[in-house]
């Protein structure tokens, strides 16, 4: 299967995987292995002085050899967003930032003014910026010409597992967009929901909840894989037109006259 | 002088970010800092002077989707 590129790095993999909400350490190290992503998304967050917890993560990540892709969960303004860009970039050691600048509370719908904003100065400043969006057109142009160079619209509000709640918005920004890496963020539940944006030619699937909140989440982390894969190779087998109307798919000449 | 790191108010010694930090047991840590709002680089901490009422975020990498 063909590789996918993001700001020049070549992944095998489709599936970007976040490390959130985890029942424990030692799932989150299993599913991630199990799912096969050489990307995860990473945080930062407040630590005190006696505090462990984060030195614990890292070492975690760090052993599994994966890249990480921070983001800026959390952030509502502009100045928040770039600030905590920064941070990231020195914690990580990483150029990559996954872009998220908070709009509203109920769905965690980006700001999309203020993203557009973000993204210019991160990427004036040497980020590269994957900008986590709406299937909006005219803010993925905005976005382009800020200088992103991927962009990652949802499928559905964060944690929500509705799946793909504008099929025609995604697939409008595909046919728009043909030489930007797109990558569905967001709002997948099932590993269906990750092979029909696949099928629709997206690069790949960014998802976190639906695997870390399953029951089993090693073994969903797998079937994602799985779904991921399926949706790659029939977008790339060009799946047939749906029509209106049936078509017999037995050949219809040459069958025995047995009736009146 | 009194600062705010990560919302906390501490009495520290007149001195650095660096020299704050180590005081307060952030030393060697993989860590990240801003002072009042703004980035502070890690090469900058032993040249950053606080003052009284500075507030201080300190941030660790942490699980993220």
């Amino acid at each position: 299967m063909s590789s996918s590129s993001f700001y020049g790095v070549e992944l095998k993999s489709r599936l970007l995987l976040g490390t959130s909400r985890y029942p424990s350490p030692a799932i989150l190290e299993r599913a991630i292995k199990a799912s096969g992503a050489e990307v995860v998304t990473v945080s930062l967050r407040r630590e005190s002085g006696t505090g462990r917890a984060g030195q614990a993560f890292w070492s975690l990540i760090q052993s599994m050899g994966v890249r990480v892709l921070p983001n800026t969960a959390g952030c509502h303004s502009v100045k928040e967003a770039v600030t905590t860009a920064h941070m990231a970039r020195e914690l990580f050691d990483t150029p990559w930032i996954k872009l998220e600048v908070i709009g509203e509370a109920d769905t965690l719908q980006p700001d999309v003014f203020g993203l557009v904003e973000a993204a210019r100065i991160l990427s004036e400043d040497g980020f590269e910026v994957f900008p986590y969006t709406t299937e909006d057109l005219v803010v993925a142009e905005r976005l382009v010409e800020a200088g992103c160079r991927v962009l990652m619209p949802w499928g559905a509000p964060i944690g929500s597992a509705r799946g793909l709640n504008n099929v025609y918005g995604l697939r409008s920004m595909r046919a728009h967009f043909p030489e930007i890496p797109l990558v569905v963020d967001a709002g997948l539940g099932v590993p269906s929901h990750a092979a029909a944006a696949m099928e629709l030619g997206y690069d790949a699937v960014l998802l976190n909840t639906a695997v870390a909140e399953a029951g089993d989440p090693v073994e969903m982390a797998r079937a994602f894989a799985l779904g991921v894969e399926a949706g790659r190779a029939a977008y790339l087998a060009q799946p047939m037109e749906p029509r209106d109307m049936a078509v017999p798919s037995t050949p219809v000449i040459g069958k025995a006259a047995l009736g009146d | 002088m009194r600062i705010f790191l990560n919302d906390d108010m501490h009495e520290v010694a007149p001195g650095t970010l660096a020299a704050t930090l180590e005081t307060l047991g952030f030393g060697g840590r993989k860590i990240a800092t801003a002072v009042n709002g703004r980035f502070v680089a890690a090469p900058a901490r032993p040249r950053t002077e606080l003052a009284d009422g500075d507030r201080i975020e300190v941030v660790a990498p942490m699980q993220g989707g």
